[in-house]
């Protein structure tokens, strides 16, 4: 059993960085072992280097078919604890896989495979000119956080408690897709979202960097689930994702490594 | 208060196009059988119903681009339309108030008519807990109550069981007789009509087909109609001295000699019948067939088919001598002096 | 059974051992307040404007009835997320409204309880204008009729008679429409955002407690269940059996 993950996660290694195609005798042979249909439940802020990294996965693994279901951290885990039937679980914070550590529902130890940050996002050209997060305590400015129950409040209101910097935000919004969006309407004026996700807006918002985010770094950790239908491929993706080609992919999208 | 109108209203496969007049106190029936369009005559009076062409004039002034609030024209719908939730009382004061009597003051009023129409001891109740007869009245005070100058009634005694409407209709009369303004009744009953109007105008098919008081309505019918709902039978014809020619050749003898075109008409208790032909004196003879038999009050009506259909009225007694019953031939005859004939 | 068994799942689920001291955490009371606060003033707005729209539609003619009444249906088909961003970009502060209302009056509905109060609306006013039409053409038009022969223009006649007809309709309308209000979360969270005490209603408490606490949403999810049914059921015998 063991063995075979092991050349499946070798494989699928060899096939990404080009050391074989699927002509490969190994490629072929361990993408026999995982074949089939990959559940990957991810946090929503992986969405987009989540799904190159799944075609690229596809593609070393001929025959193998991942399928993501994106969400926030927290309601995926209680997916998983209420048994969803899926191969790997990728959260934003280690909290929220602690959840379903503790059920008993991972396979092995969670792995940290990437990092992410806060920044201040603003309207495209920042027409408020905001510099600083103490620039967020200006009167009349209207800010977005995210709600301290999900990952993106909790790692904002360590940052501001860091600093230390008050703001009151006129809303606590519900993930970070929903904070990033006001500032996209122009609701509001700026929003603490993660780096990441201030990248993929990029046509319309500007992050700006601020250093007492190195305070409230948010770590994804990575999991294969005890409940897999599929170890094998699942064992194989979790390595496929913390290889050096899908963290370019996630470098990519603003993500630091661990 | 003086009415003068003609309706106009265009429905798919009808038109009513009447003229309509009456004085200040004045009860004017239309009468006529079901789909004549008196309901539809009502609601244009009362502005319900938009009229295509004519007019509505009460007074002098023109009413006919005036929306019904503003027309004061009192009406009683066949089913009252009492308002449910409120009681007889506010049903009556309604009007008033609507008319910016102060709430006081309408209800004076309304207790006012409600004693005049006799329902002093039910103000409290609300419709459901009224009789029919009672609904009635609660209408027509409701009506009464904004002082209308015209006062419409459709068909206000159609709702009742027949005792009630007796007295109803009566009562309604002398209410009626009180009324300043003028009153146009809309009714299908005949005896409500001729109870209760001046002047009958009917109609049939959306036209009027009779104009008169209820003495020459009843005496001369000018359509088959009318002759059935008086009780008469009648015939047009073409009269040379006191022999009316009917059109398929039959012929009926007349006492009163005329010219031209005319009607006959004589009642079914004039027709006498025979088993077999009688001898001598009656003018009008002819062999008929028994088509049915039917209780009419104390006698039975005999609907005859022959050379011209017939409606006989005997006693029970010669019915079952001449063993009357459906396909049985038998001999008609009406004496010439027992018919009326007059110019059509 | 299939309607009542997730109650049953809450009910169950209930940590009833730390119930009580749960119940007076301040943040469910003050999202309690606001829920029912929201809800009726949202009632109150959809039965201001629902009711006249309802009579429109139910008793005249107008080109475009037809369409009218489809668009009316259009926040019941539509996902209440997507109304809030429809609402964001009327009333938004750049919206096609908001940003007139921003510069005339300075008045901005966004992250406020009467944006929440709008997003509420928005989502619920058409169970009340479907409930009253269906009300409206139930009842006998005559009656409006009659009243007008009496000297009643419209708006009395409808305020009289008809409304007082209809008052069964209009009443479970209202308290359909007061239900959908006070479980609204998408347009809600959308539109007004999420502010303890301003705009965090029970639906959003409960949906931000599930990220942290099951526990607590299912508390949360109960007392919006009891409070919503006592009151629904006190009014439902008061006015609907009447």
């Amino acid at each position: 059993m063991r063995k075979t993950l092991i050349g499946a996660a070798l494989a699928a290694v060899l096939a990404v960085s080009g050391c074989g195609d699927s002509a490969s005798p190994a490629a072929s042979a361990s993408a026999g072992a995982a074949s089939g249909n990959l559940t990957v439940l991810a946090a929503a802020s992986l969405t987009e280097s989540f799904n190159r990294i799944g075609k690229d996965f596809e593609a070393a693994n001929p025959g193998v078919k991942v399928t993501f279901s994106y969400g926030g951290s927290s309601g995926l885990a209680q997916q998983i604890i209420a048994g969803a039937p899926a191969d790997v679980f990728a959260a934003a914070s280690p909290a929220t896989m602690k959840t379903v550590t503790e059920a008993g529902d991972a396979a092995g130890e969670p792995r940290t495979f990437v990092r992410n940050q806060l920044v201040i996002a603003v309207a495209k050209g920042n027409p408020k000119g905001i510099r600083t997060l103490a620039d967020l305590t200006r009167p009349g400015l209207k800010v977005a956080l995210c709600a301290e129950q999900v990952p993106c409040g909790s790692a904002a209101a360590k940052a501001l408690a860091a600093a230390p910097v008050e703001i009151t935000p006129v809303t606590l919004e519900q993930d970070v897709k929903s904070a990033l969006s006001k500032v996209k309407l122009g609701e509001v004026d700026a929003a603490l979202v993660y780096r990441t996700d201030a990248k993929a807006a990029a046509g319309d918002v500007e992050g700006i960097e601020f250093p007492e985010s190195a305070g409230a770094v948010n770590d994804y950790p990575i999991v294969a689930l005890k409940n897999a239908p599929d170890p094998a491929a699942a064992a194989a993706f979790v390595t496929f994702v913390r290889s050096g080609p899908a963290l370019d992919v996630l470098v990519d999208a603003g993500f630091q490594k661990p | 208060m003086t009415l003068d109108a003609r309706l106009v209203v265009n429905r798919p496969g009808f038109v009513l196009d009447i003229e309509l007049t009456a004085a200040p106190g004045e009860v004017v029936a239309l009468l006529g059988p079901n789909g004549a369009g008196k309901t539809t005559a009502l609601r244009s009076l009362a502005g319900l119903t938009a009229l295509d062409d004519g007019h509505v004039t009460l007074d002098g002034r023109r009413l006919d681009h005036e929306p019904p609030e503003h027309r004061r024209i009192g009406v009683v719908f066949q089913d009252y339309l009492l308002f449910p939730h409120l009681t007889a009382l506010d049903n009556v004061a309604f009007g008033p108030r609507c008319r910016r009597v102060p709430r006081r003051e309408a209800r004076d009023k309304a207790r006012e008519w409600l004693a005049r129409v006799g329902l002093s001891e039910h103000v409290r109740k609300k419709p459901r807990q009224l009789s029919g007869g009672q609904a009635q009245r609660v209408a027509l005070a409701r009506a009464l109550a904004t002082d209308p100058k015209l006062l419409l009634l459709d068909e206000p005694l159609a709702a009742l069981d027949a005792r009630t409407r007796l007295d109803t209709r009566a009562a309604l009369r002398g209410h009626l007789a009180s009324f300043p303004g003028a009153t146009v009744l809309v009714t299908h009953d005949p005896l409500d009509a001729l109870m209760l109007a001046d002047r009958l105008v009917i109609v049939e098919d959306g036209r009027i087909v009779q104009i008169g008081d209820a003495a020459t309505i009843t005496a001369q019918p000018r359509t088959d109609y009318v002759a059935r709902l008086v009780g008469l039978n009648l015939y047009r014809g073409r009269a040379e001295g006191t022999t009316v020619r009917l059109p398929d050749g039959f012929s009926l003898v007349t006492a009163v000699p005329q010219e031209g075109p005319a009607f006959v008409a004589f009642p079914p208790a004039a027709v006498s019948l025979f088993a077999s032909r009688p001898a001598g004196s009656p003018r009008n003879t002819w062999p008929a067939t028994v088509t049915t038999v039917a209780r009419h009050g104390d006698a039975l009506r005999i609907e005859l088919s022959g050379p011209i259909p017939v409606a006989a009225d005997v006693t029970p007694a010669a019915a079952v001598q001449l063993e009357l019953e459906p396909g049985r031939a038998i001999w008609a005859t009406v004496k010439a002096t027992e018919t009326t004939a007059y110019p059509a | 059974m299939f309607l009542t068994l997730p109650l049953f799942g809450l009910l169950w689920r209930a940590p009833w051992s730390t119930l009580p001291q749960r119940l007076t955490e301040p943040g469910i009371l003050a999202a309690l307040r606001l829920s029912l606060l929201t809800a009726t003033l949202a009632t109150a707005v959809s039965l201001v404007l629902g009711v006249p729209l309802a009579w429109l539609l139910a008793r005249t003619e107008f080109p475009g009835r037809r369409l009218v009444r489809a668009l009316v249906t259009v926040p019941l088909v539509l996902p209440p997320v997507v109304g809030g961003v429809a609402l964001l970009l009327v009333f938004g502060r750049r919206g096609l409204l908001g940003s007139w209302l921003d510069t005339t009056f300075g008045v901005s509905l966004p992250f406020t309880t009467a944006g929440v109060v709008v997003a509420e609306a928005f989502v619920a006013m058409p169970f009340l204008v479907i409930s009253v039409e269906g009300a409206l053409r139930g009842a006998d038009a005559r009656y409006e009729e009659a009243a007008a022969t009496l000297g009643a223009g419209r708006w009395t006649a409808f305020r009289r008679v008809t409304l007082p007809l209809i008052a069964p309709g209009v009443a479970a309308g209202g308290m359909l429409c007061w239900a959908r209000a006070l479980g609204e979360f998408g347009a809600t969270i959308t539109f007004a955002g999420n502010f303890p005490g301003r705009t965090q209603t029970m639906p959003l408490a409960v949906y931000l407690a599930l990220e942290q606490d099951v526990d607590a949403a299912i508390v949360l999810s109960l007392v919006l269940l009891v409070v919503s049914i006592a009151i629904l059921a006190a009014l439902r015998d008061r006015w609907v059996a009447a």
